[in-house]
């Protein structure tokens, strides 16, 4: 089971390199190439400022994700809780320091961009809870002293960022934490007791809920009950991707987003945008592409000898599910509407760099798939 | 602290994939649950969803049309169109509506209840559709409004087109027009789908009939716009039509003559072309001012109006109802003869008054007329002969030729106001009243009293028939083509002529039919005659009102139709009209038709408790008569120059 330390330290770049999973590599570079389009389109056609920044991002990020995945998944695994902790940090910097926008206080201000911690958060949190877990032996697990730390690290960040507030991240962000847990085998009946604790203690939430949170649920519920005010976007959305058809109304031509009938079509209804201008073609093919990207991180964490890249990747894996589910969920009136961007597709620097990061230490993985963590 | 024995990191590896195989299977179902969704949204309810993105890309303005325009026969307008200042507001283009709303209640002294009319109805339309605040604005309201334009988002001055009729003496020929109400729109159609604000529609008169056709077609811009309401490009436009423009039959110069004539008196008067049926003047007096109605009318001067003892509001030509009295003798006359029941030889003698089982019948001369011939009972008006007639001729004789010669039936198309009148015989009153008719009720027939009620206009078309030698015509007042063109008089012109010649063409056509109303010509002569000697020769009723220049001489017929009988008591005082109360004094009643050398028109004058047709009617129709010669001329010229290229 012990690999020979010199066969993990004697890969040649060439080899890192062969080792880099193509497939993966490519499929974000299309989907990328995806988003640029759909993004001109947002823009009206013009090759304007949201298009020419999302493409730099993209290009810069994806970079940093190829510089990443070369960076030994031993030192992700010995600076994970370093990680968390700065993560940490710049969350509660945001508490102090952060910039407010229309209504909510997300941002830190880094010059250069804005950044949204909460969004690396979702990737500290899965980086923590792995190194943790890999640590925890198997018996443990489902010890009450052993789930002491993972739910404080869980619950911490997700208050801080329900209270922004950002219901949509903070769900996203436990969701890619509970799936560590779970996948370490902590114990299907704390599962359960859980979710009668979470659903007990619901009325109490709502009760803390904001209005808008509260209009948006009951907006969910019945998207007609107010339909020029909350229920706008969710009627549109539908509308939008309904009217698309099955071949859609072509590129540049979706009245709905050109019109601006549709709302936030830069960030979280891009998928509407895409969806009304190629229809159920196109909106089948998107989907096909991030279920193989899943599906590719999902073989990384197959291949990874070490369980933290396993707890990693399948982490991650289900992360990236959770974060396309729930972005798809929402514009085709599936969910409430909570704010959540769609991997890559999306506008927004944090969140292309969190998901950047994200892949980086997948690949990590599997260019030292053979290497023990410790 | 921790163990990091190999068993346990293989025992981990295993629970790890365990619990990753069950992720992946929640996994493959939400995401076939997002497929499933994406199917029906985008395949099962495509189309649903199309049709709802159109709707929130495109909208449509309406344009209302402008009204047709409705001429006189020489060309001037009687309904015509007007520039008038509106003031719309527009509800997507203001900030704060309640505000708006405010200011300009203070700026033009809008009254509360309108302003809470204005409110309800912003609520129910589209917030992009205008309300009307103001159709109709004043000059210094307009320039009010401009002067605080800036301050107000979202009010916009408007100018439009209004309906505006040039001259009140046709006010009950033409209508008006007014604001479309709740019940228009229930009962017509082309209005519901016009669907246009502010647009207004016929109420009475001509305005009414031809509504639908004088309206116009709705034209629309239909426009993308983007989610506030921005027009983003045109997509479609269609201007619409302006309403059909008409011409009417009626002289205006001899309408307005005729109703200054009358001046406040309850009367009407009708002239008629004998041949080819067109009303050259129609009026009833008194008369009101339908421009009161287009922009919505004053709560007083409705007041005024239906309060009004003479009801201006009605159309008395076409819509009063009034016992022919001795106008009808031409008929019973006529009918007479055509029936061989009397000869024209024949000689009765008038003692003032008949007596039949028991009750007695009274001529107006109360000392009687002596031997009377048919030609003089007529020319006198003899009421004892007439009885004599009616009572070997039977009033079911009377009633056929009277309906022959147009009495009982509507002559127009035109008018929804038009009445019937009633033509009374045996069956009318078995079927009507429910009883059996008396001998007695057929003497009160045959001078035109009793259950008799004519308008004026029927009483004007009998004249022309009888005038134009006993043929049917067809009244109008509408030009509406060259084939309803009634060519009756070339017709009797060319048999006059030529009597043995094969007919030109023109005639044959089969819009034309020539439908004589008489059995033998010499009787409707005979009854033309008596009519010239009862307004040209010594003792006539209408003597006193005769024309003497040769080209303008006419041939009438008195009449007076009783409001109330006479009692005994005021026979034997020997009553003037004039003394008695005004709502029981007889109407005055005349018809005539002129010149006697070569008859071109009938006329019918009513005078509403005016006492005798000698005094009261018959005088004007002289000087309506007159009038009408007179333009003669210039309506002969004006068919060739303007009538026949318009129509």
């Amino acid at each position: 089971m012990h690999q020979p330390r010199y066969i993990q330290s004697s890969i040649s770049f060439a080899d890192k390199i062969k080792s880099l999973d193509f497939v993966l590599v490519s499929s974000i570079l299309v989907l990328g190439i995806i988003s640029m389009f759909a993004m001109y389109s947002t823009d009206g056609g013009q090759f304007n400022y949201h298009t020419k920044s999302h493409i730099m991002r993209f290009g810069i990020f994806f970079i940093m994700f190829l510089f990443i995945s070369f960076i030994p998944i031993r030192l992700w695994f010995a600076t994970s809780a370093l990680i968390y902790i700065f993560f940490f940090i710049l969350l509660l910097g945001v508490k102090y320091y952060g910039l407010e926008s229309s209504g909510s206080q997300r941002w830190l201000n880094f010059y250069f961009m804005n950044l949204q911690p909460s969004e690396l958060m979702k990737i500290g949190l899965i980086l923590f809870l792995a190194n943790y877990y890999h640590r925890v032996p198997a018996k443990d697990v489902s010890k009450l002293k052993f789930l002491f730390i993972p739910i404080l690290v869980l619950i911490a960040p997700v208050l801080l960022v329900i209270t922004q507030p950002d219901l949509g991240t903070s769900i996203l962000i436990a969701g890619g934490g509970v799936t560590v847990v779970w996948l370490a085998g902590v114990r299907v009946k704390f599962f359960a007791y859980m979710t009668i604790l979470f659903i007990s203690l619901t009325p109490i939430a709502i009760s803390f809920l904001k209005p808008y949170q509260k209009a948006r649920i009951l907006t969910f519920l019945n998207p007609d009950r107010d339909p020029l005010g909350a229920g706008y976007q969710i009627i549109q959305s539908k509308i939008a991707i309904g009217s698309g058809g099955f071949f859609g109304k072509g590129f540049l031509n979706g009245s709905q987003s050109y019109l601006d009938f549709l709302p936030e079509k830069h960030t979280d209804f891009i998928f509407t945008l895409f969806s009304e201008e190629f229809g159920f073609f196109g909106s089948l093919s998107i989907l096909l592409l991030y279920i193989l990207i899943i599906h590719r991180i999902v073989k990384i964490g197959d291949e990874t000898r070490s369980n933290y890249g396993k707890l990693y990747c399948y982490s991650f894996a289900t992360a990236f599910f959770i974060y396309v589910a729930v972005n798809m969920g929402m514009v085709l009136g599936l969910l409430p509407i909570v704010g959540a961007p769609l991997p890559i597709m999306s506008y927004g620097g944090s969140s292309m760099l969190s998901i950047m990061l994200g892949l980086g230490v997948t690949m990590s993985c599997k260019i030292y798939k053979d290497m023990p963590v410790n | 602290m921790i163990n990091f024995s190999g068993e346990n990191t293989v025992s981990k590896t295993r629970m790890i994939s365990r619990r990753m195989f069950l992720l992946s299977a929640a996994k493959a179902a939400v995401f076939l649950g997002i497929v499933g969704r994406l199917v029906y949204l985008q395949i099962n309810e495509s189309n649903r969803y199309r049709t709802l993105s159109d709707k929130n890309r495109f909208r449509e303005w309406k344009l209302a049309p402008q009204r047709g325009i409705i001429k006189d026969y020489f060309g001037k307008e009687i309904a015509s169109n007007e520039k008038v200042y509106q003031l719309h507001i527009t509800p997507e283009n203001t900030q704060n509506i309640e505000e708006i709303f405010f200011r300009l209640k203070n700026i033009l002294n809008i009254s509360n209840k309108k302003i809470a009319y204005l409110k309800k109805k912003a609520t129910k339309q589209k917030p992009w559709e205008p309300i009307i605040v103001s159709d109709n604005l004043s000059w210094s309201e307009f320039s009010r409004v401009n002067l605080f334009l800036h301050e107000l988002p979202g009010v916009e001055p408007v100018v439009s087109v209004a309906r505006v009729y040039p001259d009140k003496s046709t006010a009950h020929i033409v209508g008006y027009v007014s604001q479309i109400s709740k019940k228009d729109l229930e009962n017509k159609k082309y209005l519901r789908d016009m669907a246009v604000t502010g647009i207004a529609v016929g109420k009475t008169g001509l305005e009414k009939k031809l509504d639908q056709d004088i309206i116009g077609n709705v034209g629309f811009q239909r426009y993308e716009v983007n989610a506030y309401g921005k027009r983003i490009k045109q997509i479609q436009t269609d201007s619409g039509q302006e309403g059909k423009n008409y011409i009417s039959t009626i002289d205006l110069e001899v309408q307005k003559f005729t109703t200054k004539l009358l001046g406040e008196r309850a009367a009407s008067v009708c002239v008629m072309d004998i041949y080819n049926g067109d009303v050259i003047t129609m009026v009833s007096s008194p008369s009101y001012d339908p421009n009161a109605f287009v922009h919505g009318i004053k709560k007083k001067y409705w007041k005024d109006l239906i309060g009004h003892r003479d009801k201006p509001l009605s159309n008395k030509a076409i819509a009063g109802l009034y016992p022919p009295g001795s106008t009808i003798k031409t008929l019973v006359a006529l009918s007479a003869l055509e029936n061989d029941i009397f000869s024209t030889k024949k000689s009765v003698k008038c003692t003032g008054y008949i007596d039949l089982y028991g009750e007695r019948f009274h001529c107006w001369k109360k000392k009687g007329h002596g031997w009377m011939t048919m030609r003089s009972a007529i020319q006198r008006s003899c009421d004892v002969y007439f009885y004599e007639v009616a009572k070997k001729l039977g009033v079911d004789r009377i009633s056929e030729t009277a309906k022959k010669f147009g009495l009982g039936k509507k002559l127009f198309e035109d008018f929804y106001e038009e009445r019937s009148g009633i033509v009374p015989n045996t069956k009318w009153k078995k079927k009507f009243i429910g009883k059996n008719w008396y001998l007695g009720e057929t003497l009160h027939s045959g001078i035109g009293q009793g259950y008799f009620q004519t308008t004026p206009a029927q009483l004007c078309l009998m004249t022309a028939q009888i005038a134009n030698g006993g043929y049917e015509i067809k009244p109008r007042i509408i030009l509406k083509d060259k084939k309803s063109n009634n060519n009756l008089r070339d017709y009797i012109t060319f048999k006059k002529n030529y009597p043995n010649d094969l007919l030109p063409n023109y005639l044959l056509s089969t819009t034309f039919k020539v439908n004589p109303l008489f059995r033998n010509q010499e009787n409707i002569n005979f009854i033309k005659d008596a009519m010239y000697a009862s307004t040209n020769e010594i003792g006539g009723t209408s003597y006193a009102s005769r024309l003497k220049n040769k080209n303008f001489i006419f041939a009438g017929k008195t009449g007076s139709s009783q409001v109330k009988r006479f009692t005994a008591l005021q026979r034997k005082l020997e009553v003037k009209q004039k003394d008695i109360e005004y709502k029981s004094r007889d109407h005055a009643l005349f018809i005539a038709f002129a010149p006697v050398s070569e008859p071109r028109y009938a006329i019918s004058v009513v005078v509403e408790h005016g006492g005798s047709g000698s005094s009261a009617a018959a005088p004007i129709a002289k000087q309506v008569i007159q009038k009408v010669l007179e333009r003669h001329p210039s309506r002969e010229i004006n068919y060739n120059t303007f009538i026949e290229k318009s129509i």
